[in-house]
């Protein structure tokens, strides 16, 4: 499998990378590296392995239902671009 | 032209009742001031990880459990990517390949809902999957100068995704099964159901074919968080994809929302890339492991469920499907029965039913009440049944007696019934001295019913109850009168 420009210009565009042409060719041909690195992975047989979902072979460790978190919005808002009210805020966003 | 046959599966999301969100200690309880409970990992600060809450997972289990599905001995997390200012890690870590519930179902009754002359149909819809997520924060588009203010209050709440295979074939299927699930949250203590504030939302997938044809375009329409717009947004998208179809338009995958003000769907401006999600297992979370034993101890603590306890009622108190159906639709309902009958006796059972079904549920209507805020308690309300059951009061009487429960006019039936001297007067001799009264008092009817008017016999009877205040038992006196009056 190898990406064609389109295909690089679509995943930035859903990564909300902007990229230039020239750099839209250099990323192609990286990623299409990587795809040959999974290529030669994929052709190891694993008939009968079972799929992980993490690379080190443990289970999630479980927090108790309990509030431990203060406040500290005046912490957070103080590093913010813009607040108001409370909120952060940012471009209109509309639907 | 043949008929359109309707298919719609819905997608619910329940918010868990936990104290804290799913995946960072902050508090999740609803109302507080924008962003102050919003901590590092909920507003996706640098370096931060997020640690599985335990109880979210409790509650994934009972709800598994509720519906007969097979939960997952291992079940994993993923990251659900999309740009939103209000999800600030740009990804939303939910569960996809290998969800913690899996499969399973919830039986619904339709068509009887307020009825109980109406024949019901059964019917079995089949769960494909209910997974654990995370809910995303609130973007307002009020005016602050032209931009959105952002409170990440909510992101990170517990969430339940419960999605259903295809199998409603109505809205009135589709809201049958709202309201099952809406009950069974509740009933097995995972969500509260309040749909105002959002804990439980519905989305629903609707196309439409002709029957035996394979699935048609689907549209899925977005929120509906009340019942009575999940059927007004289900019959308009309906009949407009009927009408799209028969004008030769065909139907376009998409997703819309309901406006309430116009009763209509329409269609979210929504780029085709935005359903390119880009699922993968979250490096920052470990696979979830759910061990039989664990499983079991969840199973020992949930509570009767409301199929086991409907078929109970039938087989051991007697009472009809309907009956039964109605006195498990919400926990409430059925606490309250089951304490009602537990202090009237279980031979008062089918009593205790008529009475919160009929005077108690009229009451509760009208005054726009759940029954948990009902006035009378389960035990008054036995002790005003107990009084029936043993002939101390008549039917009639105990209404009155009901609406002085009601009105705080004493604590018990047994003393409003003393205070306002509302006990039957069985005494056969002092009834038949008010009978006798009654008969010498009106004479003009006494003749016209010896002269063949039967009506003039009613009279009699109720001016006899009115000389005993009501307190007579009218067949006692209806007895007496005919003996009296020879026939």
């Amino acid at each position: 499998m190898s990406l064609t420009l389109e295909d690089v210009a679509r995943i930035a565009l859903l990564s909300r990378i902007e990229l230039s042409p020239a750099e839209r060719e250099s990323t192609r041909d990286q990623l299409n590296g990587i795809l040959g690195f999974i290529e030669q992975l994929q052709a190891v047989n694993t008939t009968g392995i079972e799929p992980m979902a993490h690379a080190v072979d443990v289970v999630q460790r479980l927090r108790p239902d309990a509030v431990t978190e203060t406040d500290r919005r005046a912490d957070f808002q103080a590093v913010a671009p813009e607040t108001e009210a409370g909120l952060y805020l940012v471009p209109r966003v509309v639907e | 032209m043949s008929r359109w046959e309707v298919v719609i599966g819905l997608e619910t999301h329940a918010q868990l009742q936990t104290k804290s969100k799913i995946f960072s200690g902050s508090s999740i309880a609803f109302g507080a001031e924008p962003n102050v409970q919003a901590n590092a990992v909920d507003i996706a600060l640098p370096g931060v990880l997020p640690v599985l809450n335990r109880e979210a997972v409790v509650c994934a289990i009972k709800f598994g459990l509720a519906v007969g599905a097979t939960i997952a001995p291992r079940s994993i997390f993923a990251r659900k990517n999309y740009f939103y200012p209000d999800l600030p890690k740009g990804y939303q870590i939910s569960q996809f390949e290998i969800p913690v519930v899996a499969g399973g179902g919830l039986a619904i009754r339709v068509g009887a809902a307020n009825d109980p002359n109406a024949t019901a149909t059964e019917k079995f819809v089949h769960l494909t999957r209910a997974h654990l997520e995370e809910d995303a924060g609130k973007s307002l588009h009020e005016d602050f100068h032209g931009r959105t203010g952002i409170d990440l209050n909510r992101a990170g709440t517990p969430l339940l995704e419960i999605v259903t295979e295809p199998d409603m074939r109505s809205s009135a299927e589709a809201v049958a099964y709202a309201r099952a699930l809406h009950s069974l949250v509740q009933w097995i203590g995972i969500c509260d159901g309040n749909m105002q504030e959002g804990s439980f939302r519905c989305d629903a997938n609707v196309s439409v074919r002709r029957p035996g044809e394979p699935l048609g375009t689907r549209r899925e329409i977005k929120n509906l968080n009340s019942f009575r717009f999940m059927q007004q947004a289900i019959d308009f998208e309906v009949q407009w994809q009927i009408n799209e179809i028969t004008e030769g338009r065909a139907i376009r995958q998409a997703t819309v929302l309901f406006d309430p003000d116009t009763g209509e769907t329409r269609s979210m401006r929504s780029k085709e890339d935005a359903h390119d999600y880009r699922y993968f297992p979250d490096p920052d979370l470990l696979p979830l492991e759910i061990r039989p034993e664990w499983i079991a101890e969840v199973k020992a603590g949930l509570p009767e469920l409301p199929q086991a306890m409907n078929a109970r009622f039938q087989s051991e108190y007697g009472l009809s499907a309907y009956d039964a159906s109605i006195l498990t639709a919400t926990r409430a309902m059925a606490d309250f029965y089951i304490a009602a009958v537990a202090a009237a006796g279980a031979g008062n059972a089918k009593t205790v039913a008529n009475w919160i079904m009929g005077e108690l549920a009229a009451r509760l209507n009208k005054n726009d009440m759940a029954v948990d805020a009902s006035p009378i308690s389960a035990t008054q309300l036995a002790g005003l049944i107990q009084r029936i059951a043993d002939n101390t009061i008549s039917n009639n009487i105990a209404k009155k007696v009901f609406e002085a429960l009601w009105n705080g006019e004493g604590s018990s039936a047994d003393e409003i019934i003393e205070k306002q001297g509302l006990k039957q007067i069985t005494d056969t001799g002092a009834i038949e001295a008010l009978v006798d009264e009654v008969l010498a008092a009106n004479q003009k009817s006494v003749e016209e019913f010896r002269a063949g008017k039967e009506k003039a016999f009613n009279a009699l009877v109720g001016q006899a109850m009115k000389a005993t205040k009501g307190k007579a038992n009218p067949q006692q006196v209806t007895d007496l009168l005919k003996k009296k009056l020879g026939v």
